[in-house]
């Protein structure tokens, strides 16, 4: 997990009195994650609650494929690791390191999005066909645009952790941990959504 | 240890914009950022005002000769989406929060300044296309609730203008409360502990935690609606498929926290307001936070009480009728809180007084009929008829509003350095208490009577009643005209406040008026006490 250094302190150059005062920046982020949290929340309610008291026609009931997704879900976790990896590296100014991690976690992300696709081509259903087909990609699409944003960030990151110019170091981690801690949330809205819509 | 990125570096004096310019420009600074939100919340006010007289002098007739009843539609929707999303949410979150927060907290500003200016520049270019999407073809007709299957199914390309809008305020709403539990939390002063803070940072703490909790439910289950319209799927649309209740459910879920939203931050004012003008400590402090906290809980856990008549199993019914029913409690002790502050006080009538005290008499009222409604025999009997209406606005324009009004007498000195004209403040009172009552009061007995709501024709019986009615309503659009006069000649020959024209003790008033940049030359002065009236104020220091 994502180390919450709440030592360092931001200082404040442009009054006459010096104050400082902590990092609260990884404190907002979490906040806001817990309110990205509850639209998912509030998704799975709607999934379930349609589940509950909503019966599908008949010819509306599909058994999924489960290869794809079990694929999907060990890219994530993978993936996870190695992030975990990066953020190591460069904790110990290992800067090169830290970008290979980097671009790794990057490439299972996109390669997680190119599995996604090949899925959606590959569903007997479409989007409006029924509810549960609805349901399903609003679902999964809502996670894989957060996956598409993660990633996007992953390579900004990757970028910035660059030997020669470079703003990331081990003085500067919070860009970093940061974008960790979101790939790790959209981690584990994966593994519910996995659970809830392929297993249950 | 420096960091590179300093979140307050463009906050330099000499890099901002000086005079009202400053008021158009992405200032970081939150006092900036507070009146931002204030004026454009109040112009947003004035266009809802409108629209509710359109409605009221619609509604004077029995017959839809006015407007169209299409027309009546789309305008009651717009009203109420306005002076919820744009007017009352933005002010008494965004606007006074933003003021006050970083005074009472003892910081220069917000925790996060950049993400603050965002948060409200986001409204101005949303409720320019919420008011855009009524002169698009199909407008929004379904209400604020934009209850499906109407809102899918009446032409919609206004309905989409109208969710993207709402998408917009929600995100900025969110944003804000990020940044106000950040704030409250993380960059108090050292020293400062929770239980000392003013009850206007709990209130917003409350109001914050509701916010991050509920409005991205309602961003979700509008992303659903939006598709239900442009992809044509069937989330909500029973045709395909669908079910409504689903979307009641997850709507409730954020909308009615909402009401908490819009009425714990003046629960936060009043009982700053009170204090000072009764010259007397705020009576059980412990007990006011630990209301506001329940009130958060339950306000959490009472949605489907909107929904008795939607088919609602009797367990949930019963559940939520209990749950509601225990609101009583926690806002009873404020209440009653409120009422031993004043016991024995020294009371100054003036303007802001007067306002806090209508408050108080209108929201028991509200408060009464909120009870009253959450019992499921009498509110399948009075469902969607004019006692809900009555009560809402009771609630949010007898409750709230009158708070914003009161608050703005209070703190117009700290914030201009001018005083308003008392005499103006308490004629505005006299005509807004009176125009409120009379417009809202005969609507319970309507409501009773089986009028039901959102409709633009209605039988001729109720013709004498409604016009009462409409009266009152020509008599509150009439008390703006005192207000703005008043604002208008104090901002430029008012008489001189002084930093502390009303001897209080809470931090904003320990520095000049109107404060400097940073809010405080040199150190911020600790307040041990935040209503320790009786002690001198160097005392406190």
């Amino acid at each position: 997990m994502t180390t919450l250094d709440s030592s360092k302190e931001i200082q404040n150059n442009n009054s006459e009195v010096n104050e400082t005062h902590e990092d609260f920046r990884m404190f907002g982020l979490i906040t806001f994650l817990i309110a990205d949290g509850m639209t998912f929340a509030g998704f799975f309610a709607a999934y379930l609650t349609y589940k509950a008291v909503n019966p599908l026609p008949d010819g509306a009931i599909y058994e999924l494929e489960l290869p794809i997704p079990t694929l999907n879900t060990i890219l994530l976790l993978v993936s996870s690791a190695t992030f975990h990896k990066a953020g190591k590296a460069l904790l110990k100014d290992k800067k090169s390191e830290s970008q290979k991690w980097l671009f790794f976690t990057a490439f299972l992300g996109i390669i997680f999005l190119i599995c996604q696709l090949f899925e959606y081509f590959h569903l007997p259903f479409g989007l409006t066909d029924n509810l549960f087909a609805s349901t399903f990609y609003a679902l999964t699409g809502f996670h894989g645009l957060h996956v598409t944003l993660g990633t996007l960030m992953i390579l900004i990151i990757a970028w910035q952790s660059r030997i020669k110019g470079g703003r990331l170091n081990s003085q500067n981690m919070f860009p970093l941990e940061a974008v960790e801690l979101y790939w790790h949330f959209v981690d584990g809205i994966w593994v519910i959504l996995f659970i809830i819509l392929y297993l249950l | 240890m420096t960091i590179s990125i300093d979140p307050q570096k463009t906050n330099n004096e000499s890099l901002q914009p000086k005079g009202l310019l400053r008021y158009f420009s992405f200032s970081l600074d939150h006092k900036v950022i507070g009146i931002q939100y204030l004026v454009c919340g109040f112009l947003f006010y004035l266009i809802g005002g409108s629209l509710a007289s359109a409605i009221r002098i619609e509604l004077a007739s029995p017959m839809s000769d006015f407007m169209p009843r299409d027309v009546y539609n789309q305008v009651l929707t717009l009203h109420g989406t306005i002076m919820i999303f744009l007017w009352i949410v933005p002010v008494v979150n965004g606007a006074f929060g933003n003021y006050l927060i970083p005074f009472y907290v003892g910081a220069r500003d917000m925790a996060f300044p950049r993400l603050n200016a965002v948060a409200f520049w986001l409204i101005p270019p949303s409720g320019l296309m919420l008011v855009a999407s009524y002169f698009v073809e199909g407008a929004a007709q379904a209400g604020w609730t934009a209850y499906p299957p109407l809102s899918i199914t009446t032409p919609q390309s206004g309905q989409v203008i109208w969710i993207l809008s709402v998408l917009l305020l929600g995100g900025s709403s969110i944003f804000g409360g990020i940044n106000f539990i950040a704030t409250i939390i993380k960059l108090r002063r050292p020293g400062l502990k929770l239980m000392q803070l003013p009850m206007y940072c709990w209130a917003m703490l409350g109001t914050s935690l509701l916010v991050v909790l509920s409005t991205p439910v309602l961003a979700g289950t509008l992303i659903l609606l939006s598709f239900d319209i442009i992809a044509n799927t069937g989330f909500f649309n029973p045709v395909l498929g669908g079910n409504v209740v689903v979307y009641q459910h997850l709507f409730w879920f954020y909308s009615h926290p909402a009401v908490y939203i819009m009425v714990l931050p003046a629960f936060g004012l009043v009982s700053e307001i009170l204090p000072v003008h009764a010259r007397k400590p705020l009576f059980g402090y412990t007990t006011m936070v630990f209301s506001i906290m329940g009130i958060v809980v339950l306000g959490l856990v009472v949605w489907a009480h909107h929904m008795f008549t939607s088919g609602t199993p009797p367990w949930m019914r019963l559940f939520f009728t209990i749950a509601t029913a225990f609101i009583a409690v926690p806002t009873g002790i404020k209440f009653f809180n409120w009422v031993a502050t004043l016991w024995g006080g020294k009371i100054s009538i003036n303007s802001a007084m007067l306002f806090s005290c209508g408050f108080i008499i209108n929201f028991v009222f509200g408060g009464i009929t909120g009870v009253a409604l959450a019992q499921v025999p009498f509110d399948i009997h009075v469902h969607d008829t004019y006692f809900v209406v009555a009560h809402f606005h009771y609630i949010v324009y007898g409750g709230t509003v009158f708070i914003i009004f009161s608050s703005i007498y209070h703190w117009f000195p700290k914030v201009t350095g001018k005083m308003l004209n008392e005499k103006l403040g308490i004629l505005h009172f006299i005509i807004t208490f009176i125009g409120f009552n009379l417009c809202f009061a005969p609507q319970h007995w309507l409501g009773l009577n089986g009028m039901p709501r959102r409709v633009a024709e209605y039988d001729p019986q109720f013709q004498f009643v409604n016009q009462i009615s409409s009266l009152g309503a020509l008599l509150m659009a009439i008390s703006t005209i005192p207000f703005l006069i008043n604002v208008f000649i104090s901002v430029r020959n008012g008489k001189d406040a002084g930093d502390n024209p009303w001897n209080a003790l809470t931090p904003e008033w320990l520095t000049s008026s109107p404060p400097p940049v940073e809010n405080w030359e040199g150190e911020a002065p600790l307040v041990e006490e935040p209503y320790g009236y009786g002690k001198e104020i160097s005392e406190l220091k």
